[in-house]
Protein backbone atom coordinates (compact mmCIF):
# COMPACT_ATOMS: atom_id res chain seq x y z
CA UNK A 1 0.00 0.00 0.00
CA UNK A 2 1.03 3.51 -0.95
CA UNK A 3 0.59 5.58 2.06
CA UNK A 4 1.16 9.66 2.23
CA UNK A 5 1.71 10.80 5.89
CA UNK A 6 1.27 14.52 7.04
CA UNK A 7 3.18 15.53 10.30
CA UNK A 8 1.99 19.51 11.25
CA UNK A 9 5.06 20.02 13.45
CA UNK A 10 8.72 20.25 13.12
CA UNK A 11 10.27 17.09 12.58
CA UNK A 12 13.38 18.10 14.36
CA UNK A 13 11.66 18.97 17.51
CA UNK A 14 11.13 16.91 19.91
CA UNK A 15 6.68 15.85 20.60
CA UNK A 16 4.27 13.50 21.29
CA UNK A 17 2.65 13.51 17.93
CA UNK A 18 6.06 13.12 15.69
CA UNK A 19 7.24 10.34 17.95
CA UNK A 20 3.58 8.71 16.65
CA UNK A 21 4.44 9.28 13.40
CA UNK A 22 7.73 8.29 13.36
CA UNK A 23 7.04 5.03 15.14
CA UNK A 24 3.39 4.43 12.90
CA UNK A 25 5.55 5.05 9.54
CA UNK A 26 8.76 2.53 10.22
CA UNK A 27 6.49 0.18 11.76
CA UNK A 28 4.33 0.16 8.19
CA UNK A 29 7.52 0.29 6.17
CA UNK A 30 8.91 -2.67 8.38
CA UNK A 31 5.45 -4.25 7.46
CA UNK A 32 6.22 -3.87 3.87
CA UNK A 33 4.20 -0.59 2.94
CA UNK A 34 5.49 2.51 1.18
CA UNK A 35 5.36 5.37 3.54
CA UNK A 36 6.32 8.67 1.99
CA UNK A 37 5.86 11.55 4.95
CA UNK A 38 5.73 15.19 4.66
CA UNK A 39 6.50 17.36 7.35
CA UNK A 40 7.78 21.19 8.42
CA UNK A 41 11.56 21.18 8.48
CA UNK A 42 14.34 23.17 7.27
CA UNK A 43 16.02 21.45 3.80
CA UNK A 44 18.83 21.21 5.58
CA UNK A 45 18.21 18.98 8.67
CA UNK A 46 18.80 15.46 8.65
CA UNK A 47 15.86 13.65 7.97
CA UNK A 48 15.44 10.04 7.59
CA UNK A 49 15.04 8.34 4.01
CA UNK A 50 11.25 8.27 4.09
CA UNK A 51 10.75 12.02 4.77
CA UNK A 52 10.18 14.67 2.83
CA UNK A 53 10.75 18.73 4.11
CA UNK A 54 8.10 20.81 3.43
CA UNK A 55 9.62 24.07 3.95
CA UNK A 56 11.25 26.16 6.78
CA UNK A 57 9.19 25.56 9.83
CA UNK A 58 7.91 29.15 11.39
CA UNK A 59 7.40 29.99 15.03
CA UNK A 60 4.55 31.28 15.66
CA UNK A 61 1.97 31.60 18.56
CA UNK A 62 -1.26 29.73 18.81
CA UNK A 63 -3.72 28.73 21.01
CA UNK A 64 -1.83 30.62 23.95
CA UNK A 65 1.72 28.96 23.07
CA UNK A 66 4.42 28.94 20.72
CA UNK A 67 4.69 26.23 17.74
CA UNK A 68 6.66 25.40 14.92
CA UNK A 69 4.30 25.44 11.53
CA UNK A 70 4.17 25.17 7.66
CA UNK A 71 1.78 27.55 6.04
CA UNK A 72 1.37 29.33 3.32
CA UNK A 73 0.99 29.44 -0.23
CA UNK A 74 5.01 27.61 -0.41
CA UNK A 75 3.22 25.27 1.75
CA UNK A 76 1.03 24.49 -0.49
CA UNK A 77 2.77 24.26 -3.57
CA UNK A 78 5.14 21.99 -1.76
CA UNK A 79 2.29 19.60 -0.38
CA UNK A 80 0.71 19.31 -4.19
CA UNK A 81 4.08 18.59 -5.69
CA UNK A 82 4.35 15.86 -2.83
CA UNK A 83 0.96 14.87 -3.62
CA UNK A 84 1.13 14.52 -7.46
CA UNK A 85 4.46 12.76 -7.29
CA UNK A 86 3.16 10.11 -4.87
CA UNK A 87 0.73 8.50 -6.16
CA UNK A 88 -0.96 7.15 -2.94
CA UNK A 89 -3.57 4.81 -2.15
CA UNK A 90 -4.27 6.73 1.29
CA UNK A 91 -3.69 9.78 2.67
CA UNK A 92 -3.38 10.25 5.91
CA UNK A 93 -3.03 13.22 8.01
CA UNK A 94 -2.34 14.33 11.65
CA UNK A 95 -3.89 16.91 13.92
CA UNK A 96 -5.90 19.08 11.22
CA UNK A 97 -7.54 21.29 12.95
CA UNK A 98 -4.59 23.42 13.84
CA UNK A 99 -3.11 25.62 10.93
CA UNK A 100 -0.56 23.16 9.45
CA UNK A 101 0.05 21.29 6.81
CA UNK A 102 -2.28 18.59 7.58
CA UNK A 103 -4.80 21.69 6.91
CA UNK A 104 -3.56 22.62 3.90
CA UNK A 105 -3.32 18.70 2.66
CA UNK A 106 -6.67 18.29 3.14
CA UNK A 107 -7.65 21.05 1.39
CA UNK A 108 -5.30 20.50 -1.73
CA UNK A 109 -6.21 16.48 -2.02
CA UNK A 110 -9.32 14.29 -3.23
CA UNK A 111 -9.05 10.83 -2.47
CA UNK A 112 -9.13 8.83 0.53
CA UNK A 113 -7.92 10.86 3.40
CA UNK A 114 -7.39 9.31 6.57
CA UNK A 115 -7.28 11.89 9.76
CA UNK A 116 -5.93 11.49 13.83
CA UNK A 117 -6.56 13.77 16.21
CA UNK A 118 -4.24 13.52 19.17
CA UNK A 119 -4.95 16.72 21.51
CA UNK A 120 -8.59 18.07 22.68
CA UNK A 121 -8.10 21.65 21.58
CA UNK A 122 -10.76 23.37 23.34
CA UNK A 123 -11.36 26.44 21.42
CA UNK A 124 -10.94 24.87 17.82
CA UNK A 125 -14.94 24.74 17.41
CA UNK A 126 -15.60 28.13 16.45
CA UNK A 127 -12.69 28.50 14.23
CA UNK A 128 -13.35 25.67 12.73
CA UNK A 129 -17.19 25.70 11.35
CA UNK A 130 -16.94 29.65 11.14
CA UNK A 131 -14.18 29.60 8.36
CA UNK A 132 -15.60 28.40 4.88
CA UNK A 133 -11.80 27.90 3.74
CA UNK A 134 -11.25 25.64 6.75
CA UNK A 135 -14.10 23.75 6.65
CA UNK A 136 -14.01 22.89 2.97
CA UNK A 137 -10.82 21.18 3.72
CA UNK A 138 -11.97 19.39 6.83
CA UNK A 139 -14.90 17.71 4.95
CA UNK A 140 -13.26 15.72 3.00
CA UNK A 141 -12.05 13.60 5.57
CA UNK A 142 -13.29 10.12 4.88
CA UNK A 143 -12.12 8.25 7.98
CA UNK A 144 -10.98 9.57 11.63
CA UNK A 145 -9.25 8.02 14.06
CA UNK A 146 -8.37 9.63 18.01
CA UNK A 147 -5.88 8.34 20.11
CA UNK A 148 -7.91 9.10 23.30
CA UNK A 149 -11.36 9.11 24.21
CA UNK A 150 -10.63 13.00 25.13
CA UNK A 151 -9.51 13.41 21.59
CA UNK A 152 -12.12 11.29 20.08
CA UNK A 153 -14.53 13.82 22.07
CA UNK A 154 -13.25 17.08 20.72
CA UNK A 155 -12.75 15.22 17.31
CA UNK A 156 -16.94 14.24 17.16
CA UNK A 157 -18.09 18.05 18.79
CA UNK A 158 -15.81 19.95 16.59
CA UNK A 159 -15.24 18.61 12.99
CA UNK A 160 -18.49 15.80 12.81
CA UNK A 161 -18.67 12.47 11.71
CA UNK A 162 -17.84 9.44 14.35
CA UNK A 163 -14.27 8.23 15.05
CA UNK A 164 -12.68 4.76 15.95
CA UNK A 165 -10.61 5.37 18.89
CA UNK A 166 -6.60 3.77 18.55
CA UNK A 167 -4.22 4.59 21.10
CA UNK A 168 -0.58 5.23 20.84
CA UNK A 169 1.02 2.36 20.25
CA UNK A 170 4.72 1.27 22.18
CA UNK A 171 7.80 0.88 20.53
CA UNK A 172 8.82 -2.47 22.54
CA UNK A 173 11.56 -2.98 20.59
CA UNK A 174 13.36 -0.10 21.89
CA UNK A 175 12.77 -0.46 25.65
CA UNK A 176 14.24 -4.19 25.29
CA UNK A 177 18.11 -3.29 25.80
CA UNK A 178 20.07 -0.78 27.32
CA UNK A 179 23.34 -0.36 29.10
CA UNK A 180 22.30 0.70 32.83
CA UNK A 181 23.96 3.89 33.78
CA UNK A 182 26.77 3.50 35.96
CA UNK A 183 26.91 2.28 39.29
CA UNK A 184 22.97 1.20 39.04
CA UNK A 185 21.27 -0.80 40.29
CA UNK A 186 23.79 -0.96 43.25
CA UNK A 187 23.86 -4.15 45.77
CA UNK A 188 21.06 -2.42 47.90
CA UNK A 189 18.30 -2.15 44.98
CA UNK A 190 16.88 0.17 43.06
CA UNK A 191 13.61 1.80 42.58
CA UNK A 192 12.47 4.26 39.65
CA UNK A 193 10.12 6.77 38.91
CA UNK A 194 9.47 8.99 35.51
CA UNK A 195 7.79 11.81 35.49
CA UNK A 196 6.94 15.31 35.92
CA UNK A 197 8.29 15.82 39.46
CA UNK A 198 5.77 18.72 40.75
CA UNK A 199 2.78 17.01 39.30
CA UNK A 200 0.30 16.22 41.74
CA UNK A 201 -1.08 13.33 39.98
CA UNK A 202 2.24 11.70 39.06
CA UNK A 203 1.94 10.90 42.35
CA UNK A 204 5.38 11.16 43.49
CA UNK A 205 4.67 12.30 46.61
CA UNK A 206 3.37 8.89 47.97
CA UNK A 207 6.36 7.39 46.78
CA UNK A 208 8.58 9.62 48.32
CA UNK A 209 6.32 8.63 51.83
CA UNK A 210 6.94 5.07 50.82
CA UNK A 211 11.00 5.61 50.67
CA UNK A 212 10.53 6.77 54.15
CA UNK A 213 8.98 3.62 55.30
CA UNK A 214 11.46 1.15 53.16
CA UNK A 215 14.62 3.45 53.23
CA UNK A 216 15.39 3.19 57.01
CA UNK A 217 14.69 -0.85 56.98
CA UNK A 218 17.13 -1.31 53.56
CA UNK A 219 20.39 0.62 54.22
CA UNK A 220 21.49 0.55 50.44
CA UNK A 221 18.07 1.09 49.16
CA UNK A 222 18.35 3.97 46.24
CA UNK A 223 15.27 5.64 44.45
CA UNK A 224 16.28 7.18 40.56
CA UNK A 225 13.87 9.76 40.04
CA UNK A 226 13.77 11.17 36.17
CA UNK A 227 11.44 13.56 34.87
CA UNK A 228 11.54 17.92 34.93
CA UNK A 229 10.51 20.00 37.55
CA UNK A 230 9.96 23.58 38.28
CA UNK A 231 12.17 23.51 41.62
CA UNK A 232 13.81 20.13 41.77
CA UNK A 233 15.91 21.43 45.34
CA UNK A 234 12.10 21.70 46.79
CA UNK A 235 11.09 17.99 45.98
CA UNK A 236 14.56 16.92 47.77
CA UNK A 237 13.74 18.58 50.92
CA UNK A 238 10.25 16.66 50.95
CA UNK A 239 12.60 13.76 52.16
CA UNK A 240 14.10 13.68 55.70
CA UNK A 241 18.01 14.80 55.48
CA UNK A 242 19.41 10.82 56.56
CA UNK A 243 17.93 9.60 53.25
CA UNK A 244 18.30 12.68 51.11
CA UNK A 245 21.56 11.39 49.42
CA UNK A 246 19.83 8.26 48.73
CA UNK A 247 17.38 10.09 46.68
CA UNK A 248 19.10 10.49 43.05
CA UNK A 249 16.96 13.40 40.76
CA UNK A 250 18.49 13.33 36.81
CA UNK A 251 16.10 16.14 35.90
CA UNK A 252 14.50 15.77 32.24
CA UNK A 253 16.68 12.89 30.44
CA UNK A 254 16.25 12.34 26.40
CA UNK A 255 14.34 9.19 25.09
CA UNK A 256 17.48 6.92 25.43
CA UNK A 257 18.66 7.84 28.65
CA UNK A 258 15.02 7.10 29.75
CA UNK A 259 15.79 3.89 28.27
CA UNK A 260 18.72 3.48 30.51
CA UNK A 261 17.54 4.44 33.38
CA UNK A 262 14.64 1.92 32.85
CA UNK A 263 17.39 -0.50 33.01
CA UNK A 264 18.98 0.89 35.98
CA UNK A 265 16.76 0.29 38.35
CA UNK A 266 15.23 -3.27 40.36
CA UNK A 267 11.70 -2.00 40.27
CA UNK A 268 9.51 0.63 38.45
CA UNK A 269 7.03 2.43 40.08
CA UNK A 270 3.94 3.98 38.74
CA UNK A 271 2.41 5.90 41.71
CA UNK A 272 -0.27 7.87 39.68
CA UNK A 273 -3.25 9.59 41.83
CA UNK A 274 -5.17 9.52 38.81
CA UNK A 275 -5.34 12.02 35.32
CA UNK A 276 -3.98 8.80 33.10
CA UNK A 277 -6.04 7.41 30.22
CA UNK A 278 -3.05 4.56 28.70
CA UNK A 279 0.06 4.90 31.03
CA UNK A 280 2.59 4.98 28.57
CA UNK A 281 5.36 5.41 31.02
CA UNK A 282 3.67 2.38 33.10
CA UNK A 283 3.58 -0.12 29.49
CA UNK A 284 7.24 1.37 28.00
CA UNK A 285 8.82 0.06 32.12
CA UNK A 286 7.30 -3.41 30.98
CA UNK A 287 8.50 -3.44 27.17
CA UNK A 288 11.81 -3.27 29.51
CA UNK A 289 11.25 -6.01 31.16
CA UNK A 290 11.19 -4.53 34.60
CA UNK A 291 8.70 -5.68 37.61
CA UNK A 292 5.73 -2.93 38.01
CA UNK A 293 4.37 -1.62 41.27
CA UNK A 294 1.41 0.69 40.84
CA UNK A 295 -0.98 2.65 42.00
CA UNK A 296 -4.81 0.52 40.89
CA UNK A 297 -6.02 3.17 38.99
CA UNK A 298 -8.32 2.22 35.55
CA UNK A 299 -5.33 2.60 33.43
CA UNK A 300 -2.95 1.06 35.10
CA UNK A 301 -5.03 -2.39 36.16
CA UNK A 302 -5.79 -2.45 32.28
CA UNK A 303 -2.10 -2.56 30.99
CA UNK A 304 -1.08 -4.79 34.07
CA UNK A 305 -3.76 -7.20 33.13
CA UNK A 306 -5.68 -6.80 36.92
CA UNK A 307 -2.45 -7.31 38.40
CA UNK A 308 -1.07 -10.38 36.37
CA UNK A 309 1.64 -8.29 35.32
CA UNK A 310 2.42 -5.86 38.00
CA UNK A 311 1.85 -5.36 41.36
CA UNK A 312 -1.51 -2.94 42.21
CA UNK A 313 -1.44 -0.99 45.53
CA UNK A 314 -4.15 1.03 47.15
CA UNK A 315 -4.12 4.78 45.25
CA UNK A 316 -2.74 7.32 47.82
CA UNK A 317 -1.65 4.73 50.49
CA UNK A 318 2.10 5.14 50.75
CA UNK A 319 1.90 2.07 53.29
CA UNK A 320 0.63 0.08 50.79
CA UNK A 321 3.36 0.74 48.44
CA UNK A 322 6.10 -0.04 51.11
CA UNK A 323 4.51 -3.13 51.64
CA UNK A 324 4.08 -4.14 47.43
CA UNK A 325 6.98 -2.62 47.05
CA UNK A 326 9.69 -4.38 49.85
CA UNK A 327 7.55 -8.07 48.93
CA UNK A 328 9.41 -7.44 45.40
CA UNK A 329 12.25 -6.36 46.57
CA UNK A 330 12.93 -9.75 48.49
CA UNK A 331 12.03 -12.15 45.92
CA UNK A 332 13.87 -12.17 42.93
CA UNK A 333 11.89 -14.91 41.30
CA UNK A 334 8.66 -13.37 41.87
CA UNK A 335 10.71 -10.47 40.74
CA UNK A 336 11.81 -12.45 37.13
CA UNK A 337 8.24 -14.13 37.01
CA UNK A 338 6.46 -10.48 37.14
CA UNK A 339 9.00 -9.52 34.56
CA UNK A 340 8.52 -12.39 32.11
CA UNK A 341 4.52 -11.45 32.55
CA UNK A 342 5.11 -7.79 31.57
CA UNK A 343 6.89 -8.56 28.38
CA UNK A 344 3.81 -10.93 27.59
CA UNK A 345 1.21 -8.31 28.38
CA UNK A 346 3.15 -5.41 26.90
CA UNK A 347 2.90 -6.97 23.30
CA UNK A 348 -0.65 -6.27 23.02
CA UNK A 349 0.35 -2.48 22.78
CA UNK A 350 3.64 -2.58 20.33
CA UNK A 351 3.15 -0.53 17.50
CA UNK A 352 2.66 -3.59 15.27
CA UNK A 353 -0.24 -4.30 16.81
CA UNK A 354 -1.72 -0.76 16.74
CA UNK A 355 -0.50 -0.65 13.16
CA UNK A 356 -2.72 -3.45 12.20
CA UNK A 357 -5.59 -0.87 13.43
CA UNK A 358 -4.65 1.87 11.32
CA UNK A 359 -4.00 -0.21 8.44
CA UNK A 360 -8.00 -1.75 8.80
CA UNK A 361 -9.13 1.89 8.39
CA UNK A 362 -7.01 2.44 5.35
CA UNK A 363 -8.71 -0.46 3.60
CA UNK A 364 -12.13 0.50 4.81
CA UNK A 365 -12.01 4.23 2.93
CA UNK A 366 -10.42 2.90 0.08
CA UNK A 367 -13.57 0.99 -0.89
CA UNK A 368 -14.76 2.06 -3.91
CA UNK A 369 -12.04 5.04 -4.20
CA UNK A 370 -9.66 5.96 -6.94
CA UNK A 371 -6.31 7.25 -5.50
CA UNK A 372 -5.55 10.16 -4.17
CA UNK A 373 -4.61 13.28 -6.42
CA UNK A 374 -4.64 17.18 -6.28
CA UNK A 375 -8.34 18.89 -6.22
CA UNK A 376 -8.96 20.63 -9.32
CA UNK A 377 -10.41 23.89 -7.43
CA UNK A 378 -7.55 24.99 -5.55
CA UNK A 379 -5.40 25.56 -8.72
CA UNK A 380 -6.41 29.36 -7.91
CA UNK A 381 -2.94 29.22 -5.97
CA UNK A 382 0.47 28.91 -7.07
CA UNK B 1 4.71 95.27 59.85
CA UNK B 2 2.20 96.24 57.15
CA UNK B 3 4.83 95.55 54.46
CA UNK B 4 5.01 91.57 56.22
CA UNK B 5 1.24 91.65 55.83
CA UNK B 6 1.17 92.27 52.55
CA UNK B 7 4.03 89.96 51.42
CA UNK B 8 2.54 86.57 53.54
CA UNK B 9 -0.59 87.21 51.75
CA UNK B 10 1.31 87.68 48.14
CA UNK B 11 3.46 84.54 49.16
CA UNK B 12 0.22 82.50 50.42
CA UNK B 13 -1.58 83.60 47.36
CA UNK B 14 1.27 82.59 44.76
CA UNK B 15 1.32 78.86 46.25
CA UNK B 16 -2.13 78.97 46.21
CA UNK B 17 -2.42 79.40 42.46
CA UNK B 18 0.79 77.23 42.24
CA UNK B 19 -0.24 74.09 44.23
CA UNK B 20 -3.74 74.59 41.79
CA UNK B 21 -2.17 75.14 38.90
CA UNK B 22 -0.24 71.74 39.41
CA UNK B 23 -3.29 69.91 40.66
CA UNK B 24 -5.26 71.15 37.40
CA UNK B 25 -2.20 70.02 35.28
CA UNK B 26 -2.37 66.43 36.88
CA UNK B 27 -5.64 66.62 36.32
CA UNK B 28 -5.48 67.32 32.97
CA UNK B 29 -2.93 64.91 32.61
CA UNK B 30 -5.20 61.99 33.83
CA UNK B 31 -7.97 63.57 31.10
CA UNK B 32 -5.36 63.70 28.31
CA UNK B 33 -4.45 59.77 29.22
CA UNK B 34 -7.88 58.14 29.40
CA UNK B 35 -8.35 59.56 25.84
CA UNK B 36 -5.38 57.90 24.53
CA UNK B 37 -6.26 55.18 26.71
CA UNK B 38 -9.46 54.92 24.22
CA UNK B 39 -7.73 56.24 21.25
CA UNK B 40 -5.21 52.73 21.86
CA UNK B 41 -8.40 50.45 22.39
CA UNK B 42 -10.04 51.19 19.13
CA UNK B 43 -6.66 50.95 16.78
CA UNK B 44 -6.83 47.45 18.44
CA UNK B 45 -10.05 46.95 17.53
CA UNK B 46 -9.34 47.83 14.52
CA UNK B 47 -6.61 46.01 13.67
CA UNK B 48 -8.29 42.80 14.67
CA UNK B 49 -11.29 43.50 12.66
CA UNK B 50 -9.25 43.93 9.21
CA UNK B 51 -7.39 40.80 10.31
CA UNK B 52 -10.26 38.76 10.96
CA UNK B 53 -11.47 39.82 7.24
CA UNK B 54 -7.74 39.17 6.01
CA UNK B 55 -8.58 35.61 7.42
CA UNK B 56 -12.08 35.44 6.03
CA UNK B 57 -11.60 36.57 3.00
CA UNK B 58 -10.55 33.14 0.94
CA UNK B 59 -7.68 35.17 -0.14
CA UNK B 60 -5.00 33.10 1.92
CA UNK B 61 -4.59 29.68 1.98
CA UNK B 62 -6.62 27.75 4.81
CA UNK B 63 -3.54 27.61 7.50
CA UNK B 64 -2.60 30.89 7.35
CA UNK B 65 -6.16 31.95 7.30
CA UNK B 66 -6.58 29.57 10.33
CA UNK B 67 -3.79 31.19 12.00
CA UNK B 68 -4.60 34.62 11.90
CA UNK B 69 -8.36 33.38 13.00
CA UNK B 70 -7.00 32.05 16.17
CA UNK B 71 -4.80 35.26 16.70
CA UNK B 72 -7.96 37.34 16.43
CA UNK B 73 -10.05 35.13 18.15
CA UNK B 74 -7.75 35.50 21.28
CA UNK B 75 -7.98 38.97 21.35
CA UNK B 76 -11.53 38.88 21.97
CA UNK B 77 -11.32 37.86 25.41
CA UNK B 78 -11.12 34.50 26.72
CA UNK B 79 -8.22 33.51 29.31
CA UNK B 80 -5.35 35.08 28.03
CA UNK B 81 -4.19 38.77 29.00
CA UNK B 82 -4.79 41.38 26.43
CA UNK B 83 -1.11 42.66 26.11
CA UNK B 84 -0.05 38.95 25.45
CA UNK B 85 -2.94 38.28 23.14
CA UNK B 86 -2.49 42.01 21.33
CA UNK B 87 1.35 40.73 21.07
CA UNK B 88 0.27 37.22 20.07
CA UNK B 89 -1.87 38.87 16.67
CA UNK B 90 1.38 41.30 15.96
CA UNK B 91 3.25 37.86 15.30
CA UNK B 92 0.69 35.80 13.49
CA UNK B 93 0.55 38.84 10.77
CA UNK B 94 3.85 39.01 10.77
CA UNK B 95 4.24 35.56 10.17
CA UNK B 96 1.95 35.63 7.67
CA UNK B 97 3.41 38.77 5.87
CA UNK B 98 6.92 37.86 5.88
CA UNK B 99 6.06 34.52 3.98
CA UNK B 100 8.66 35.24 0.65
CA UNK B 101 6.92 36.70 -2.07
CA UNK B 102 4.10 37.14 0.16
CA UNK B 103 2.64 40.51 -1.74
CA UNK B 104 3.49 38.89 -5.71
CA UNK B 105 1.18 35.75 -4.90
CA UNK B 106 -2.11 37.96 -4.23
CA UNK B 107 -1.56 41.02 -6.12
CA UNK B 108 -3.89 40.52 -9.03
CA UNK B 109 -6.39 39.03 -7.08
CA UNK B 110 -9.24 40.97 -6.36
CA UNK B 111 -9.44 43.24 -3.58
CA UNK B 112 -6.26 41.83 -2.17
CA UNK B 113 -3.70 45.38 -2.47
CA UNK B 114 -6.74 47.03 -0.97
CA UNK B 115 -6.93 44.79 2.23
CA UNK B 116 -2.94 44.12 2.72
CA UNK B 117 -2.40 47.70 3.13
CA UNK B 118 -5.58 48.12 5.32
CA UNK B 119 -3.85 45.59 7.72
CA UNK B 120 -0.48 47.45 7.39
CA UNK B 121 -2.16 50.81 8.04
CA UNK B 122 -4.42 49.57 10.73
CA UNK B 123 -0.61 47.88 12.65
CA UNK B 124 0.74 51.02 11.82
CA UNK B 125 -1.88 53.15 14.33
CA UNK B 126 -1.82 50.65 16.84
CA UNK B 127 2.16 51.85 16.69
CA UNK B 128 1.68 55.02 16.98
CA UNK B 129 -1.07 55.28 19.40
CA UNK B 130 0.82 52.85 21.93
CA UNK B 131 3.28 55.09 21.65
CA UNK B 132 1.48 58.24 22.26
CA UNK B 133 -0.51 56.80 25.52
CA UNK B 134 2.86 55.49 26.95
CA UNK B 135 4.58 58.55 26.54
CA UNK B 136 1.62 60.45 28.19
CA UNK B 137 1.34 57.39 31.08
CA UNK B 138 5.49 58.41 31.73
CA UNK B 139 4.45 62.33 31.89
CA UNK B 140 1.67 61.33 34.25
CA UNK B 141 3.31 58.84 36.33
CA UNK B 142 6.32 61.76 36.79
CA UNK B 143 3.86 64.51 37.67
CA UNK B 144 2.15 62.36 40.31
CA UNK B 145 5.00 61.39 41.67
CA UNK B 146 6.83 64.62 42.79
CA UNK B 147 6.96 65.04 46.35
CA UNK B 148 4.42 68.02 46.59
CA UNK B 149 1.89 66.22 44.36
CA UNK B 150 2.04 63.41 46.42
CA UNK B 151 2.28 65.03 50.22
CA UNK B 152 -0.91 67.07 48.84
CA UNK B 153 -2.19 64.12 47.07
CA UNK B 154 -2.87 66.36 44.31
CA UNK B 155 -3.81 63.05 41.84
CA UNK B 156 -7.12 62.88 44.01
CA UNK B 157 -8.96 59.12 43.41
CA UNK B 158 -7.62 58.83 40.26
CA UNK B 159 -5.27 55.67 39.89
CA UNK B 160 -2.00 56.11 37.91
CA UNK B 161 -1.86 54.85 34.42
CA UNK B 162 0.14 51.22 34.31
CA UNK B 163 1.74 51.82 30.68
CA UNK B 164 0.77 49.03 27.99
CA UNK B 165 3.30 46.53 26.61
CA UNK B 166 3.01 44.54 23.69
CA UNK B 167 4.96 43.18 20.73
CA UNK B 168 3.63 46.41 17.62
CA UNK B 169 6.48 46.09 15.89
CA UNK B 170 5.65 46.72 12.15
CA UNK B 171 4.72 44.18 9.23
CA UNK B 172 8.04 43.88 6.91
CA UNK B 173 8.42 42.27 3.96
CA UNK B 174 11.57 41.31 4.94
CA UNK B 175 13.52 42.15 8.28
CA UNK B 176 14.43 45.45 8.70
CA UNK B 177 12.32 46.59 6.02
CA UNK B 178 8.66 48.47 6.17
CA UNK B 179 7.27 48.63 3.14
CA UNK B 180 4.41 51.49 5.39
CA UNK B 181 1.26 53.11 3.62
CA UNK B 182 2.42 56.29 1.86
CA UNK B 183 2.91 59.20 3.77
CA UNK B 184 4.17 57.52 6.82
CA UNK B 185 8.36 57.45 7.10
CA UNK B 186 9.70 55.16 9.64
CA UNK B 187 12.95 55.14 10.79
Amino acid sequence: MKIGMVCPYSWDVPGGVQQHIRDLAETLIDEGHDVSVISAADDDTPLPPYVVPAGRAVPVPYNGSVARLSFGFLSVSRVRRWINQGGFDVLHVHEPGIPSLSLLACWVATGPIVATVHTAIPRSRILLVTYPVVRTGLEKINGRIAVSEAARTTLVEHIGGDAVVIPNGVATRRYRKAEPLPGWPGPGGAIGFLGRLDEPRKGLAVLLKAFEILGPQRPGLRLLVAGPAADAEEVLYRVPADLRDRVVLLGQVSEDDKVRVLHSVDLFCSPNTGGESFGIVTAEAMAAGLPVVASDIDAFRQVLDGGEAGELFTVGDAADLARAAGHLLDDPARRAELSAAALAAVAQYDWSVVARDVIRVYETVMLGRTRVAVAPDTGAFP
Amino acid sequence: MIADIILIIAGALFVGVYVSWRAGRIDRLHARVDMARVALDVTLLRRSSVAQELATSGLLDPATSLLLAGAVYGTRGGDRPRDLAESDLTRALQAAFSQPDFRASLSGKEGADELLAEVEEAAYQVFVARKFYNDLAAVTRDARSRPLARVLRLSGHAKAPVFFEMDDSLIADKPGAWMGPAGHTMG
